[in-house]
């Protein structure tokens, strides 16, 4: 049986880029697609009627038609613009943030179901608006993002030798994918040091639900140890740097 | 033996080429073109090739503005009857010319050349900030009207602008988002209909 010709999801605008004189390729993160890049018509033009709705990081209601390519989006409805984070410079970028992360660590293939990362990212863009915390809300996610695209770290017992962790200043090492004891790390030339408090968040985070993670306010110390922990992680894992990450280190 | 024969000329294959790397020219429309110019007299396709090399080698930008000039400074900037104490930011020089059309404007421009996209790695060192900052500490400005695209990246150009200027005393505003002339309410997405009903304005 063939497919419709038309189709509906709900979806996270995370990047448009330019496409000839007036149309932009959107690409969409969808619950129970994927990531899916479509073409978005005449969409500069001021009557256009989809632009405001295809708008980056806005949360809409999409129709799309299938195409050879690439589909055309036909309809759009937003179902949340989260208002309060486009009048804010740091809640605006990192919401930036969060979409270029799940645009790396995701892969556009059909019908890929991972309702549970688009869930995360709209709870996230929706605390954010709220105005919590945006440090917290920043580690749960990029945790939970981990977890979610197949890289949870090891945070319970050794990831060399399996034994289990100390309460002790252990090491996270990105190749091994976890933290290693003191025993093991002279093993590993690239790893970075993790501290008792720093690993109890991180395991907090990997399990908690968010309003639990959003009730605990990270130390200044404490979120730059877990942000640079993660982030070397992230390199390892995509072999790239995260563009974004540069214009909120200018923003600090 | 199924040889394949060359049916266009390197000439016309390299025009054709070179045509279909413009915006919105697909490889169809470039062999239209360039099949219209092997057609057309010698002198206008020289004039199109004369107006195409002068574009690069008699243009430059204004070294106030950033704008497109022939000269040192764009007719904007060497103009005596503007108001050079009101800056209007804009991201291309495109759009200066949008702006010109309405004719109520009186001050001058500045040209950034972009916005701050953080995931596509543009930064504050891509475009030109650092001049416009530079620019209002060196005259006297009175105000600025960050005139970005109502796009997440232009409102993310325009709140980085406002955080930066602002300090210095000097009025920054933001050009008024609302609905567009000729368009319908019912089509309008929420941060427009929420900026159009915060700029309200009476009768």
């Amino acid at each position: 049986m063939s497919c419709p010709r038309e189709y509906q999801t709900e979806a996270v605008i995370i990047r448009k880029m330019r496409l000839g004189e007036a149309d932009r390729i959107i690409t969409l993160y969808t619950p129970f697609y994927g990531k899916l890049q479509a073409v978005a018509k005449a969409v500069c033009k001021p009557k256009s009627k989809l632009s405001g709705h295809l708008e980056l990081l806005a949360y809409s209601q999409v129709t799309l038609a299938r195409g050879k390519k690439l589909d055309t989006i036909i309809g759009s409805q937003t179902i949340n613009s989260f208002l309060p984070l486009r009048k804010d410079l740091n809640i605006t970028s990192c919401g930036l943030y969060l979409a270029e992360l799940v645009n790396l660590f995701t892969a556009e293939a059909d019908n890929i179901d991972n309702h549970h990362l688009f869930y995360l990212l709209v709870n996230t863009l929706e605390r954010l608006s709220q105005g919590a915390n945006s440090h917290s809300c920043l580690r749960y996610f990029e945790i939970q993002l981990l977890e979610q695209a197949g890289y949870r770290p090891q945070l319970k017992v050794c990831s060399s030798c399996h034994t289990p962790l100390k309460p002790v200043i252990n090491t996270f090492c990105p190749a091994t994918g976890g933290i290693i004891c003191p025993r093991c790390s002279f093993k590993e030339t690239v790893s970075y040091s993790i501290s008792v408090n720093g690993l109890k968040v991180f395991r907090l985070f990997q399990d908690c639900d968010m309003s639990t993670a959003l009730r605990l306010k990270l130390t200044g110390e404490l979120n730059t140890e877990l942000e640079g922990l993660i982030r070397n992680y992230c390199y390892y894992i995509l072999e790239r740097e995260i563009k974004s990450c540069v214009w909120l280190d200018n923003l600090k | 033996m199924n040889q394949k024969h060359k049916t266009i000329t390197d000439s016309v294959s390299r025009l054709i080429s070179e045509l279909s790397k413009l915006p919105g020219i697909g490889p169809k429309s470039a062999q239209r073109l360039a099949y219209y110019l092997l057609r057309a007299s010698e002198e206008e396709a020289g004039n199109l090739a004369e107006a195409i090399s002068a574009i690069k080698t008699n243009t430059r930008l204004c070294s106030v503005c950033y704008n497109i000039a022939d000269d040192q400074k764009c007719p904007v900037c060497s103009s005596t009857t503007r108001e050079p104490g009101i800056i209007c930011v804009v991201e291309q020089p495109q759009d200066i010319l949008a702006l010109e059309h309405v004719g109520i404007f009186e001050g001058v421009y500045h040209v950034l050349h972009g916005a701050i996209a953080p995931s596509d790695g543009i930064g504050i060192n891509n475009i030109r900030i650092k001049e416009l900052i530079k620019r209002i500490e060196n005259g006297k400005i009175s105000e600025v009207i960050i005139a970005t695209n109502p796009t997440t990246e232009g409102e993310t150009t325009a709140l980085y602008l406002y955080r930066l200027i602002s300090p210095m005393g000097i009025h920054v505003t933001r050009l008024a988002r609302g609905l567009p002339f000729g368009t319908e309410l019912e089509y309008a997405d929420d941060v427009t209909l929420c900026r159009a009903l915060e700029g309200r304005q009476d009768f």
